[in-house]
């Protein structure tokens, strides 16, 4: 069996560990009830994306501007499609959090703020892969690119979160922080294990299909 | 030192080409009385609500200026074929960043001025005791914005949707700025001393200096490619 | 476009690249020059890579192509002093004016660009090209739109770059006079080299025929 294959059946198994848990024996929580249970989905993803993909890009792009390996730039480029893809989900299913909990669709929350900016620049970086017409040069500008948005990370993290918490405007509803009891913690962290086995498994079969096609065309 | 020197050409040579053919300058300066007029317009006459947000429609007025001005950094190399001659000249290519930074600095720095001045005219508003501190806080966010869309126009200049790619990457990446900056900026206009956000100043100071030397550390590989 | 393309340039040579339109031998000087990267294979000028050592290639050569390289907005001496300064080489006015005299643009030194005509900005450039004193000098076209003092020039000062151990590559379309200062032939036709001859003893009739013979054996 080979890696990948065995990382899409362990991040299977996981994920199954992870929602079932979290779906079923986490407890029942008291003021928001079973849309709580969304935060399974929720944290782990926007753990994996900011603090999984976005280093990850960092690193392969520094390796790519260095070592000039077709591998490293097949991996900035698939971390940044499989971080996009967690970084939606975590802002829909922040979205969907959001509506019966606080009643509205965009709780201007922190994470879930800071999250859109992270998804609006990587979303910009894929375009200028796209509109790069020499692979060789798409590359490098994404490389580049991509150093310059993973060490924004850290600038968007604190600037929107001293936003929120620091200046607060009266009218809005702000999401209060919860307890977070064993119990919670628990489930959250298995999660988190099988969100970022997950994103290991797409990036992966990602960096495959991209080799692949980079053959084809040479 | 020769980089200095090679930068300081570059910056002088764009200084001489706008001064003669004022292409930029004079476009650039009425985009800014165009924007206030329609911020006049968009907003309603309440002075009351204008004086709330004006920190905000300040830095508005700032970006949307300094995203043309950014946007036309190599056009010159452009529409004068140099652009090759630019990259196969011997030398570290970080020079160039550096001089056509300090040449976009010194355009903005100019819109920003009359941006300013406008609004003290059109919203009455009198800054004159904040001036210094406003200063250096227009000072550090013209910076941030500039040392990451003198980069990004690099980049952008030889691809596809190149004007439209060029404001989609660089807006959300000023979003830290943005917050800083205005934050400040209102700390500034109501008399408070810039030690009260200190943090905000922090911030913008950590993003000028990540995004200047990541700038000048990766210049050479933008123009390579 | 370019497929197999093998030339030897050597010290002191002056080679013509003859070829019909389109057949790349803008291309092949722009990879030389370090424009552009070739898909498959190396360049090498003096022994340095044109792609891993770009910077020492870009040092030894000079391009001279379609574009002038000059501002349209700066007077000549502008130009000059700003395309020397970036060179990173630091040369007093007396120096950049006699350059300018070289090329016979001394009295339009304070003229805006803009105004010349076309042969004079190539004069400009290659009065640029000079300064910059290349060990290899590349020429797309370049006795065109030049006026007989400016040809002599340029015919002096290829001898003098060959004479003093540099090369030269000159893409042309003309036969005649434009192969004097040349010391091979070489086409380019279909992406390679088709033709390779030393110019020494031979007739324009003859060469006229190769060249037919080798662009039609190509296509």
């Amino acid at each position: 069996m080979t890696a990948t294959r065995a990382l899409g059946w362990l991040s299977l198994a996981a994920l199954a560990i992870g929602i079932g848990w979290g779906l079923g024996l986490a407890p029942r929580e008291e003021t928001q009830g079973n849309v709580q249970r969304i935060m399974y989905v929720h944290v782990p993803s926007a753990i994996v994306a900011e603090y999984i993909a976005c280093p990850l890009i960092f690193f392969a792009s520094v390796g790519y501007l260095w070592k000039r390996r077709a591998e490293a730039d097949r991996l900035a480029h698939a971390s940044a499609e499989a971080g996009v893809v967690f970084m939606a989900l975590t802002i829909i299913t922040g979205s969907i959090w959001g509506k019966p909990t606080w009643g509205t669709w965009w709780t201007w929350d922190a994470r879930i703020t800071s999250v859109s900016i992270l998804l609006l620049m990587f979303i910009g970086y894929l375009l200028l892969r796209a509109a790069t017409d020499e692979p060789e040069r798409a590359a490098n500008y994404a490389a580049v690119l991509g150093i310059v948005l993973a060490l924004n990370v850290p600038l968007v993290h604190f600037s929107v979160y001293w936003w929120r918490t620091l200046h607060q405007p009266p009218s809005m509803l702000k999401p209060g922080p919860m307890t977070l009891s064993p119990e919670i913690v628990r489930p959250l962290l298995i999660n988190i294990l099988a969100y970022a086995i997950l994103f290991a498994y797409f990036v992966a079969k990602r960096v495959r299909i991209l080799k692949t096609e980079a053959e084809a065309m040479a | 030192m020769t980089f200095a020197r090679r930068a300081w050409a570059v910056a002088w040579k764009d200084v001489l080409v706008e001064r003669r053919s004022k292409e930029t300058v004079n476009a650039l300066l009425f985009f800014a009385l165009l924007l206030l007029f329609v911020f006049q317009f968009a907003l309603g006459p309440d002075r009351e609500r204008l004086g709330q947000v004006l920190p905000g429609l300040l830095w508005l007025g700032f970006i949307l200026s300094g995203l043309l001005a950014l946007g036309r950094t190599f056009l010159v190399e452009r529409e004068n074929d140099c652009w090759e001659a630019l990259v196969s000249t011997p030398g570290d290519k970080s020079a160039i960043y550096v001089g056509k930074l300090l040449g976009n600095l010194l355009l903005i720095f100019s819109v920003e001025a009359l941006v300013l001045l406008l609004f003290v005219v059109f919203f009455d508003v009198d800054i004159t005791h904040a001036l210094p501190a406003l200063t250096l806080v227009i000072a550090l966010g013209t910076l941030g914005l500039s040392a990451v869309g003198t980069l990004f126009a690099a980049m952008t200049a030889g691809v596809r949707a190149r004007e439209l790619l060029f404001p989609v990457l660089l807006l959300p990446v000023q979003v830290p700025v943005l917050l800083g900056a205005v934050k400040a900026t209102e700390a500034a206009l109501a008399g408070e001393p810039l030690s009260a956000v200190a943090q905000w100043i922090k911030l913008l100071v950590s993003a000028d200096v990540v995004y200047v030397v990541i700038g000048i550390l990766t210049f050479d590989f933008v123009l390579e490619g | 476009m370019l497929d197999g393309v093998t030339l030897d340039v050597r010290p002191g040579e002056a080679v013509a690249l003859l070829g019909p339109n389109g057949a790349g031998k803008t291309t092949l000087l722009k990879i030389i020059a370090t424009l552009t990267r070739p898909t498959r294979g190396t360049v090498t000028v003096a022994g340095a890579d044109t792609v891993k050592d770009a910077e020492a290639v870009r040092r030894l050569v000079g391009l001279v192509a379609h574009g002038a390289y000059v501002y349209d907005d700066l007077t000549a001496l502008e130009n000059l002093r700003f395309w020397t300064t970036f060179g990173g080489r630091r040369l007093a006015e007396r120096d950049l004016r006699s350059a300018l005299g070289d090329v016979e643009l001394e009295s339009s030194a304070d003229e805006r660009v803009r105004t010349f005509s076309h042969g004079m900005k190539r004069r400009l450039g290659l009065a640029r090209l000079a300064l910059t004193e290349p060990r290899v000098v590349l020429l797309d076209e370049p006795f065109a739109a030049l006026d007989e003092r400016a040809r002599k020039w340029l015919e002096e000062y290829l001898r003098t770059v060959k004479a003093r151990g540099g090369a030269a590559v000159m893409a042309t379309h003309g036969f005649g006079r434009d192969l004097d200062v040349a010391d091979r032939i070489a086409v380019l036709a279909s992406g390679r080299i088709a033709l390779d001859r030393p110019r020494d003893g031979l007739a324009l009739e003859e060469l006229g025929r190769l060249y037919a013979l080798a662009t039609e054996e190509a296509s």
